[in-house]
Formats: structure tokens, C-alpha cells, sequence
């Protein structure tokens, strides 16, 4: 390498370390601390220092490396190895990711927090997929659709509070709901595309938002809705002391009562949404609606021109995407039993986006990757408090460095006739 | 079987068709020639209803479709191959074929159809799991024709199909035209930049300049005009 160089990268990862300085100093070298009566700042210089100096010396590394392209070259080739593996395997993959899906609940190791992360992992791999069928195979970038999973679990709150009625009918009722939003959202957005879409779908999961907040009435406003009835098994609460006439879950299997029977029950509920979710994604993408969303992704014109009617492809899809945010959404208000709009802010969005972009648009295995990837990490670092988010957008930009289109980008042919494989 | 009458079109403000009259019989392999921005395509594009007629008739078996949507378009049997093949590139050629049948798609016939398809660009069937952005631009405009033809149109329009292909696969398209013409009797018309392959081909032809059409008549006199050879073919078999 030549002097020159070696000159340029130093400047850089000066340069590299004064970004670093500007994010740190107020973020980590500021920290409040409530003493008492009120909030005081302590300063962490040192650790200012730190943070700063690791920047400016990874930067620097990074910059000789990439002169001479070793190690990042070695990490794509590792990482696309790994791709490879789970395309060509791709199916054994899947038995045994659902296999040990399905075990988890009984591992020696898993006790309730493990669940709860599970659980949570799960959700996100169902919005994911959800998601997967407007962005990955429609190619409408919604940004809102946190809005759809709103209104599955607000009409699931409120339709299970007000009339008492159980989970299983509640449930689809959700997804019917937030299908009409769908189709709701997607009239107006029918000529837009790209970025302009994107936007208006930002607006839509806000104006959602705003008028959860604001609709004191129906929706509680910001206090939200509590007491949410609980699943029951067929008919057969999870209770310690079941009412008159009741019999629990525990009392008719003969078990010794246990929380974790409801938990893992909820467990292979949200499993079981989100195979269904997947196993339907597949199946439609081989029928023509799903096709024509492929097509619609790669050239609207050309689908047009072919008798595609874009219209009701579009509004097609953002029904179906809805609605199993919907479904996932009236899952989440029956775990949580209690809902506040605060659950569904942009950033939620944000993440369901992030899983099915950095996932790999359209790959239904990358969603599930990267859900453990983001929602794990995040779990992981809970004790570095406030830096998981950190650790969350590093994640995202490792991904991106390495991986741009995702970490399983090469999705198979959907049709392979005639027998032949290649 | 397919009459344009007095057709305008806009983009905006500005005219692309300035009352266009023109129009193809049952059977007939028609050319429209013209330079750039004649409004070669932006005439294709209304027929198809992906632009609107802003005035003038477009009649089709008798029946006006000026108006209609896009998809019933195609439905009725007009079927457009459009300008730079427009493939969707990250489906397969399988699946391309496929999207082209999507209005007739009672999977009856499918399996016919895209043979057919096979029998009429073999190169096709060889290729049909890979990509169709993995093409060569010759396989994609077999495979643009092939997808358009699908859905078992009556009449098809084709938008430039010797655009960027080279000059070997552009004489086995043409050919495959005519073939496509006689043999499943499908009605054509062509818009070509190619004026003598355009001509050579065509029963009938038509000029284009500027939104409207100037001249016309059988491929073999507009051959022979001395101001089309001036126009369009001189200056094209120099170059």
C-alpha cells in the first residue's frame, strides 16, 4: 500500500471518529440520572473517549483491509455460502426450522422468557410475511402498515369487550376488518408508485394512530382498552379457579395449574397464524393473482398491455397483506390483553419493513432470518438498556454492508414444469 | 375488423396524434413506418387504452373501445407486444408466458397454448426456467411476442420489434411474423423504424409524420415511392 493511502484512510477515519463524536457526546457522554427530586446530567467523557477511539481505529482497519479486499471479501463469501446452503436446502431447511419450532415449548432450556421472545419473534415473522405479499411480491413499498395490525387488534378489543364473543370468531372478523382498510388505503394510492406511495402509506398508519388517540368514545383514546378476554383451549379457559359451571384447562387435563400453560398455548396459536400465513403466500404466488402481483412489481405497463387489470391486483393485495396484519394484530391484543395506540407507532412499521427488506424482498425464509436476527439482537442487548437500539441499526447497517439485497436475495422460480429442474 | 377514425391523443398540452384515419382487415399483416416521435407508439398505446383517445373513434369488430379499460381490451383480442419488449425480467420465462394468458387463463388450454409457443420459438423452451432478464434481446422479444400471443389475440400490435437486436435474429423474427400471420391467422399490425423489412413484409402500409398519416398503400408501392425512399430508406440502407 502506498504512503498515500495510508495518508487518505487516516483522514477519513479522523473524519469517521468526528461523526462518532458528534452521535456519542450527547447520546452516551450526557447521561440524566433522577436523584431525588429531579433529573441531573452526568457526564461520561471517558466513555466518550472510548466509544470515539474504537470508531476512528475500526475505520481505519476497515480502509487497509479494503485496499487489500481480504476480510470483507472472505465475510460475503461466507455469508453468500450460507445463502446458497439454505436455497439449495431450502426445503429442509424449512421441516427443520418448523420442526424445532414446534419442540421449542419443551427444551429443557426454554423457560418463560425464552417464550415471550419466542413468541414476540414469532408475531414479527407473521407481519413480516403479512407485509412480504404487498412489498416483496406486489412491490408497493407501504410504510404504514402497522396501521393494519391497529385495526385487527382494535376490532378484536372491542368487538371481543363489547359483545363477549370468543377468539375464534373475533378473529376473523379482525381480518375482515383490517382487509377493508386495506382496500381502503389502496383506493386512493392506485395510480401512485414508489416513493409517492410511500409516503401516503406513511400518512395512512398515522391518521390510524391519530384517531385511536382521538376517538375518545369508541376507543378509549390514550388510555386504551383493558380486560381483552383471554383465548381460551376449544372453549376451556386458562384459569387457576375456573367460574360456576367452568372447567379450566388445567382441571380437564388433569395437570397442576401453571401460567406457562397459557403461554405456550399462545405459543402455537401465533405459530400456527403465521404457517398459515406462509403456506398461503406460497400457494397463491402459483395462481394467477399472484403471478400478475410479480408482474405488477416488474413493469406496469407490460401488464397492462397483457390484459392485467391493475386495479383490483393492487387492491388484491393490500386486502390480503391487511389482512393478516389484522389477524396478527387481534393475536397480539389476546396475549397483551390490554391495547393503547402506543403500541402502534411508526417504528413499528419500521421494523416489519426492515425485516422484509433486509430479509430479501419476496423470500419468505429471509423474513423469518431476519426477524430472529433483528428481534433477537434487540432481546439479546435488553441489558445494555437504551444502546439495544444501537445495536439494532447496527445490525441492520452489518446486514446492508454485506448482504445489499437482503440476506436470502436469490428467490427460486416460483413454476418449474414439465418436470424439468435445472 | 379494426377501424381508427380521426384519432387525437395527449400528453398533457402537448399533441402526439393529430387526427389519425387508418385501418387493418382481417387477415392483413399492416405496417405503419414514421421517424422518432411521429407517434408510431403513442398509436399503439391508444388502441391498446393504456393512453386515451382524447377525440376520434376506435372501432373494433364493430364495437367502440375508445373507452374501454386496458385488460378489456385484451379480453376482446387486441394483444400488444410493447416497445423494448418490456420482459419482466426477474419472473421466468415460464411464468412470463404464463402473465401473457392471464385474461384467457382457464388453465383448459394452457398447456396447448404454451406449447405452441415452444413449437413457434424453440429457443424458448429450452430456456423456460431461467430469468427473463437473462435473455439475449432477441430471445426477449421471442419471448415479448410469444407472451402476447398468450392470450389468444385476434389481432396483434407490435411496437418496433427489430429495436436493439441484432440484424441475424432480427430476419427470424420477421419470419416468425409472417408465420405467426398464416399459419394461427392472426391479424398484424406492425410499427417499425425498419422501413424496407417493414415494407417488404406488409400487405398494406402507412406513413406517419408528425401525428398524422401522410401516405399509403400496398408494402410493394410504398416500396417503390420515390419520396419513402428518400425519407426512410435511402438514409436507412446507408447507415
Amino acid at each position: 500500500m502506498e504512503k498515500k493511502d495510508i495518508i487518505q484512510s487516516f483522514k477519513d477515519s479522523l473524519f469517521t471518529g468526528l461523526i462518532a463524536l458528534a452521535l456519542f457526546g450527547p447520546i452516551v457522554g450526557l447521561r440524566t440520572e433522577s436523584k431525588g427530586e429531579g433529573l441531573f446530567i452526568t457526564p461520561q467523557w471517558g466513555l466518550v473517549f472510548l466509544l470515539v477511539g474504537l470508531c476512528i481505529l475500526g475505520r481505519f482497519l476497515i480502509n487497509l483491509n479494503s485496499a487489500r479486499k481480504t476480510e470483507i471479501t472472505f465475510f460475503s463469501k461466507f455469508t453468500s455460502k450460507f445463502s446458497v446452503i439454505t436455497e439449495d436446502k431450502a426445503k429442509h431447511f424449512a421441516i427443520t426450522a418448523i420442526l424445532f419450532a414446534v419442540v421449542f415449548p419443551f427444551l429443557p432450556f426454554t423457560d418463560r422468557y425464552f417464550m415471550d421472545v419466542a413468541i414476540m419473534i414469532l408475531t414479527y415473522i407473521m407481519l413480516g410475511w403479512g407485509l412480504n405479499i404487498v412489498v416483496g411480491l406486489a412491490g408497493l413499498l407501504d410504510l404504514g402498515y402497522v396501521a393494519f395490525y391497529a385495526v385487527g387488534a382494535y376490532s378484536y378489543a372491542l368487538i371481543a369487550t363489547t359483545f363477549g364473543w370468543s377468539f375464534w370468531i373475533c378473529l376473523p372478523l379482525a381480518g375482515v376488518f383490517a382487509a377493508f382498510f386495506g382496500i381502503l388505503l389502496g383506493f386512493p394510492v392506485l395510480r401512485l408508485r414508489g416513493d409517492y406511495l410511500a409516503i401516503v402509506t406513511l400518512g395512512f398508519g398515522e391518521i390510524i394512530r391519530i384517531i385511536l388517540i382521538n376517538w375518545y368514545e369508541v376507543t378509549n383514546g390514550p388510555d386504551g382498552i383493558t380486560g381483552i378476554p383471554r383465548p381460551s383451549f376449544f372453549g376451556l379457559p386458562f384459569k387457576r379457579s375456573p367460574d360456576e359451571g367452568e372447567t379450566s384447562f388445567h382441571l380437564f387435563f388433569n395437570l397442576e395449574y401453571s401460567t406457562m400453560h397459557r403461554i405456550i398455548f399462545l405459543y402455537y396459536l401465533i405459530l400456527i397464524l403465521a404457517l398459515i400465513t406462509n403456506y398461503f403466500t406460497l400457494k397463491i404466488r402459483k395462481l394467477p393473482v399472484g403471478r400478475a402481483w410479480e408482474a405488477l412489481r416488474e413493469d406496469e405497463i407490460a401488464c397492462k398491455s397483457l390484459g392485467v387489470n391493475p386495479t383490483n391486483t393492487k387492491l388484491t393485495a393490500f386486502a390480503i397483506g391487511a389482512m393478516f396484519g389484522g389477524f396478527a394484530g387481534s393475536f397480539f391484543a389476546t396475549r397483551q390483553a390490554f391495547i393503547s395506540p402506543e403500541s402502534f407507532t411508526f417504528i413499528e412499521s419500521a421494523i416489519i419493513v426492515a425485516i422484509v427488506v433486509l430479509g430479501g424482498m419476496g423470500s419468505q425464509t429471509g423474513v423469518v432470518l431476519a426477524s430472529i436476527f433483528l428481534i433477537g439482537i434487540t432481546e439479546m442487548f435488553r441489558d445494555l438498556e437504551q444502546y439495544r437500539m444501537i445495536a439494532f441499526g447496527g445490525a441492520m447497517v452489518l446486514i446492508m454492508v454485506f448482504k445489499p439485497k437482503g440476506i436470502l436475495a436469490n428467490r427460486k422460480p416460483t413454476i418449474l414444469m414439465h418436470g424439468d429442474k435445472k | 375488423m379494426l377501424k381508427i377514425s380521426n384519432v387525437e391523443t395527449f400528453y398533457g398540452k402537448i399533441q402526439a396524434l393529430r387526427g389519425v384515419d387508418l385501418d387493418v382487415n382481417d387477415g392483413e399483416i399492416v405496417s405503419l413506418i414514421g421517424s422518432n416521435g411521429a407517434g408510431k407508439s403513442t398509436l399503439l398505446m391508444t388502441i391498446s387504452g393504456v393512453n386515451k383517445a382524447k377525440r376520434g373513434n376506435i372501432v373494433f369488430n364493430g364495437e367502440n373501445i375508445e373507452n374501454k379499460q386496458p385488460h378489456k381490451i385484451v379480453d376482446m383480442g387486441i394483444s400488444q407486444v410493447p416497445e423494448g419488449r418490456r420482459i419482466f425480467s426477474r419472473l421466468t420465462v415460464e411464468e412470463n408466458l404464463r402473465l401473457g394468458a392471464h385474461a384467457n387463463e382457464k388453465g383448459k388450454y394452457f398447456e396447448n397454448d404454451i406449447k405452441e409457443v415452444y413449437d413457434l420459438f424453440p429457443v424458448l423452451s429450452d430456456r423456460k426456467t431461467q430469468r427473463g432478464g437473462t435473455l439475449s434481446g432477441g430471445e426477449q422479444q421471442m419471448l415479448a411476442i410469444g407472451r402476447a400471443l398468450m392470450s389468444k389475440p385476434k389481432v396483434l400490435l407490435l411496437d418496433e420489434p427489430s429495436l436493439g437486436i441484432a440484424p441475424k435474429l432480427v430476419n427470424q423474427i420477421f419470419v416468425s411474423i409472417k408465420n405467426i400471420n398464416k399459419e394461427k391467422n392472426v391479424t398484424i399490425f406492425l410499427v417499425e423504424q425498419n422501413a424496407k423489412k417493414a415494407l417488404e413484409l406488409a400487405d398494406r402500409a402507412y406513413v406517419l409524420v408528425n401525428g398524422k398519416v401522410t401516405i399509403k398503400g400496398s408494402g410493394q408501392e410504398l416500396l417503390k415511392n420515390k419520396d419513402i425512399q428518400a425519407a426512410y430508406l435511402e438514409g436507412g440502407a446507408k447507415n
